[in-house]
């Protein structure tokens, strides 16, 4: 009698390949080749480097380095100015050629460059690195200290994760989108779901298109997940090849097996969910906006990897169309990349925008975690896009600040007060 | 790894990254920053505590980003030790990496802010001698041990880089 072998998620397989393993159980330590190390100003070089030439050590694989700066840009005094700086001289220092310089945030051109493919195992030195596996790869974040491990040796120590189905479908109402669903997750399942993989599956994902999942991928980080991850199909491919690269031959061959053990499965009905809204200071409490206090709006945000993708500028300019953002309240957008600036400004996004009287920022993750334009003074009252709301995060330890859908933030700069999207779409 | 000593700090459930390096500080120096550590949480922390002091929180200690400067300043400012009932992934494998140790204590609860306590990591035991009580947690994980025992990543990467090159 020979014993079958036990089936194995999309995730278990990934991180057997990348062991070097026939299977992987979790609970087990494995050492795992990284296939890509994502880079960025913030958590990157700055505080890399140093560790190198103590060290007295390069990089493993330049080719396997994407470096971007978005943390920091551009740059506004002179720290920030030397910090960019010194990003620049080592993508020239170690001969990096994936050095996108300004573009954008990081895992937004991740996707627009084609660089992730299905069975990929990836480590990022940001949290919301997790966004990586919208397409079928396995990829996680990690501190600035363990990045300095990886681009010496190629390898990191992960604890294989159990993996966790979630099941959605159905088809959203007109207003509600993937942000709701992270939105909603994080109260339902809370934010600590560490030594697990969020897997994201079923008709309404599988309706969705790469930058939506990237959002349900991306706040993987706030349910505190050791990532998240959507297997692939023609939508991930067609996104692979839109980036002008090819997909890898065995693509769509990464998935789960029929008989994989899951520490649980778990299905939702988009037709149920409405607009949520997360009220200071935690992404896990949220709610429906409509049993969300009115309050009024200082200031609306649009922007970061999770919440400014051309797909979000669009939801916006849906509101704002014909529409005015209400005086006393101000709305910035900060379009997540080059990119999308250039779609946006081409199909006519950005007038619409900008005719509503908001204000357009520069590209990179700014005011979502302090260090751009759009900082929040004390007890100011925000509505953003992004994906944290700590104290703190985005200015004043007293500013108050919600989450919500681009829907949603634009909806509320034109009431002035937190508002259902809803109200403003046909 | 020596036995730690110190006071107790005691904080709630789901304690950040951003209220221990609040991004208004990313550009200033760690001595800069560090004084504003958990300020939004407990404005005199920073200025308390004192080498070899001991963190004591609730669930999902060091949520959020992947900011290595949340450990980094817990040890400038001396922190000796983390317990806490569960921690988020990213800052629990950062303090590791920085020779900060986090233990899980389910028990957490049960300290008072001051109380004395000694931990040894290595084992995985916490006492309280002003009351007698002790308590074994799991102790530090076998499989960091070597790294541990190098005093963080840093010097266990000198290592594995030497032996390379014999």
């Amino acid at each position: 009698m020979t014993l079958r072998p036990m089936g194995q998620t999309l995730s278990e397989k990934i991180l057997a390949r990348a062991a070097g393993q026939p299977t992987v159980r979790p609970g087990e330590i494995l050492v795992c080749k990284v296939d890509l190390a994502l880079l960025l100003d913030s958590g990157g070089p700055r505080r890399i480097w140093p560790r190198l030439k103590e060290l007295g050590a390069g990089v493993w694989d330049a080719d396997r380095i994407v470096l971007c700066t978005d943390h920091f840009t551009p740059a506004v005094d002179a720290e920030s100015a030397a910090i960019l700086q010194l990003t620049r001289n080592f993508a020239a220092e170690f001969g990096i050629l994936n050095f996108f310089d300004m573009r954008g945030i990081g895992h937004v051109l991740l996707a627009e460059q084609g660089l992730l493919q299905p069975g990929m195992f990836a480590c990022g030195g940001d949290s919301h690195s997790s966004m990586g596996g919208a397409f079928g790869c396995f990829m996680a974040g990690f501190g600035a200290i363990e990045m300095t491990g990886v681009v010496v040796t190629g390898e990191i120590w992960i604890q294989a994760p159990e993996t966790v189905q979630l099941n959605w479908s159905g088809r959203f109402r007109h207003g509600v989108v993937a942000k709701d669903i992270a939105l909603f997750l994080c109260r339902e399942l809370g934010m600590e779901n560490g030594g697990r993989v969020i897997e994201y599956g079923g008709e309404t994902v599988r309706a969705m298109s790469i930058w939506e999942r990237m959002v349900l991928t991306n706040m993987a980080a706030e349910l505190g997940a050791e990532t998240g991850i959507v297997a692939a199909d023609e939508v991930t491919l067609t996104a692979i090849r839109a980036a002008g690269r090819e997909p890898a031959a065995d693509a769509l061959q990464w998935r789960g097996d029929a008989d994989a053990t899951y520490l649980s499965v778990r299905s939702y009905a988009a037709d149920d969910l409405t607009p949520q809204v997360a009220a200071p200071h935690s992404p896990a409490n949220s709610g429906p906006v409509d049993r969300c206090e009115p309050v009024h709006i200082d200031q609306a945000y649009i922007g970061a990897c999770v919440g400014a993708k051309l797909t979000d500028l669009h939801m916006v300019a849906e509101v704002l169309e014909g529409r005015k953002v209400a005086r006393g309240t101000r709305l910035l957008v900060a379009p997540s990349s080059s990119t999308v600036m250039a779609a946006a400004a081409a199909d006519g996004t950005l007038a619409t925008i900008s005719a509503a009287g908001a204000y357009i920022l520069p590209t990179g993750c700014g005011a979502c975690a302090a260090l751009g334009a759009g900082v929040l003074a004390e007890n100011e009252v925000c509505i953003s896009s992004t994906n944290r709301n700590f104290k703190g995060r985005m200015g004043a330890n007293s500013a108050q600040v919600y989450l919500a859908s681009p829907y949603t933030v634009a909806a509320s700069a034109v009431a002035g007060r937190i508002a259902d999207p809803r109200e403003f779409l046909a | 790894m020596k036995t730690i000593s110190g006071r107790a700090f005691v904080f709630g459930d789901d304690i950040n990254t951003d209220v221990m390096a609040p991004g208004l500080y990313f550009k200033s120096s760690m001595e800069e920053m560090a004084r504003h550590c958990l300020e939004a949480v407990n404005p005199d922390f920073a200025g308390q505590v004192r080498p070899g002091d001991i963190i004591v929180a609730g669930r999902n200690f060091g949520v959020g980003s992947a900011r290595e400067q949340a450990a980094m300043a817990l040890t400038h400012l001396g922190v000796g030790a983390v317990l806490a009932v569960s921690f988020g992934r990213i800052f629990y494998r950062n303090a590791l990496n920085f020779g900060l140790p986090a233990l899980v204590f389910p028990e957490a609860s049960v300290i008072r802010a001051g109380d004395a306590l000694q931990v040894d990591p290595v084992r995985g035991r916490i006492e309280r001698p002003a009351t007698g009580d002790s308590w074994t947690v799991q102790g530090l994980p076998v499989h960091l041990m070597a790294m541990i025992a190098a005093g963080g990543l840093m010097p266990w990467l000198k290592l594995r880089l030497a032996k390379e090159k014999t």
